[in-house]
């Protein structure tokens, strides 16, 4: 579903060492064994993140998705304060950031809170050497992050756990806006937000991860 | 706590009694999860906007046809879908919908009010146009949706906003564009079919681009609230948006 629109030139160009979509989806599976038992590992591998889990299970799913994808969100903004970054986009780097890792926080918080096992934070690399590189991957991911949320959050089956998904889904078509002024672009192309599975999500992120 | 959920209030108690203000347990860790972001404080910041002189002229009317109405979201039409199974839910999907549609059909006639004014030129009516092409999309969409839930779609109000400057146009448009996205925020988890969520959030999620893009207009920051979006109850909304219903 809509999977053409991860087709992203700069998802093409990025260096990946080591680690294929299957390696990375069975180290999801891994932690996902971890939190539900490791029965359930085998069919989570074999349907890829079909995401048919219900009830609280399927809600720390749903989280340590999220979880997964804000470390990943996080770390790239840290990274983009080595760069030599204009005042607008060091400062664009610093509050995304900052709300990037919130949102970590309050993922892990709630995870232990329903008894989950917070997955741990992947090991990343990005393709940014300039500006222009880490204004055009940070409207790459958080894009993705938009239509993550969409997709994930009619999943969620508590009713806590959806506001809290809601709360950050919004900051981060916020952030998508944000990013997408900072580059000139239209800030709300369409008048209805897409929304992407699970695994295409991950597939759009696998080469951004080492290990 | 227990106050008891009526169907049949009046305009002065909107029958959409939050369950979270009805819930401290359940508000209490809410909250404290995402850190303290308040339904409250992000309304006060509404009302404060919205009372603010950024207008700075006369009001100039702007109105969609139809008279006064649409006091009850979803009145009459409730009845056609089985009552809520889940005892702390007071809110049908279809009520929640009529609501949506009240702020689209608002949000609709303001941008329409705002282009007529000629107040806004350039690449910002462009993206005035954008914004209002949006509403409109969500205004029919949720119209179809209604429908197809076997609803009735609320007349539009007719309504009237300040507009004499851009600066205080750009703002207001700011201030409603916030509140929208805090609307939708508010019912997410209230929704109970899963196509009206995700059909919802994919109209959230551009509220929220539409909030973050004026408020970066107007010198606000784009996410006032920091890393927590913050709610809003379907009370304060109607309460707030009343200032712009001509009755």
């Amino acid at each position: 579903m809509r999977h053409a629109t991860l087709a992203v030139p700069e998802l093409g160009t990025v260096e990946v060492r080591g680690m294929t979509r299957q390696a990375f989806i069975l180290r999801s599976a891994l932690a996902a064994g971890a939190v539900y038992g490791i029965g359930t590992v085998g069919p989570f591998v074999g349907q890829a993140l079909a995401q048919n889990k219900s009830g609280a299970e399927g809600d720390l799913e749903v989280l340590n998705f999220a979880l997964t994808l804000e470390f990943l969100e996080a770390e790239f903004y840290r990274r983009a304060l080595e760069l030599d970054l204009s005042p607008a986009a060091m400062a664009l780097a610093r509050t995304l950031g900052q709300h990037e890792r919130d949102h970590v926080s309050a993922l892990q918080e709630t995870i232990n809170s329903l008894d989950g096992t917070p997955v741990k934070a992947p090991t990343v690399e990005f393709p940014m050497k300039n500006e222009q590189a880490f204004l055009k991957l940070a409207q790459t991911f958080e894009e993705t992050g938009v239509s993550a949320y969409n997709g994930a959050a009619p999943r969620i089956e508590s009713r806590e756990v959806l506001a809290a998904a809601g709360q950050i889904a919004q900051i981060e078509a916020r952030h998508a806006a944000a990013i997408r002024g900072a580059r000139g672009e239209v800030t709300a192309p369409n008048a209805f937000d897409e929304s992407l599975e699970m695994a295409q999500v991950l597939e759009a992120v696998q080469p951004f991860v080492k290990s | 706590m227990n106050e008891p959920t009526s169907e049949t209030r009046g305009p002065e108690g909107p029958r959409a009694v939050e369950e979270l203000a009805r819930d401290p347990g359940s508000r209490k860790r809410f909250l404290k999860m995402v850190g303290g972001a308040s339904a409250a404080s992000a309304f006060s910041i509404f009302v404060a906007a919205c009372n603010s002189d950024d207008g700075g002229g006369e009001d100039r009317s702007s109105g969609d046809s139809g008279g006064r109405s649409g006091e009850s979201p979803g009145s009459g039409a409730a009845s056609t879908r089985q009552p809520n199974a889940d005892p702390r839910e007071g809110t049908s999907d279809l009520e929640i919908l009529n609501y949506a549609l009240k702020l689209e059909q608002l949000e609709a006639a303001f941008y329409a009010a705002v282009i007529d004014s000629g107040l806004i030129k350039g690449s910002q009516l462009a993206m005035v146009k954008k914004f209002g092409s949006h509403e409109r999309q969500h205004r029919e969409t949720l119209e179809t949706t209604i429908s197809n839930l076997g609803g009735t779609p609320v007349e539009p109000a007719k309504v009237r906003f300040p507009i004499g400057t851009a600066k205080g146009v750009l703002t207001l448009a700011a201030t409603i564009e916030n509140a929208g996205a805090g609307a939708y925020l508010g019912q997410a988890n209230r929704i109970r079919d899963k196509e009206v969520l995700a059909a919802a959030l994919s109209i959230h999620s551009v509220e929220a681009r539409h909030a973050a893009t004026l408020n970066e207009l107007v010198g606000r920051p784009f996410a006032p609230q920091g890393s927590f979006a913050a709610p809003l109850t379907m009370e304060e909304v109607l309460t707030s948006v009343q200032t712009f219903i001509v009755t």
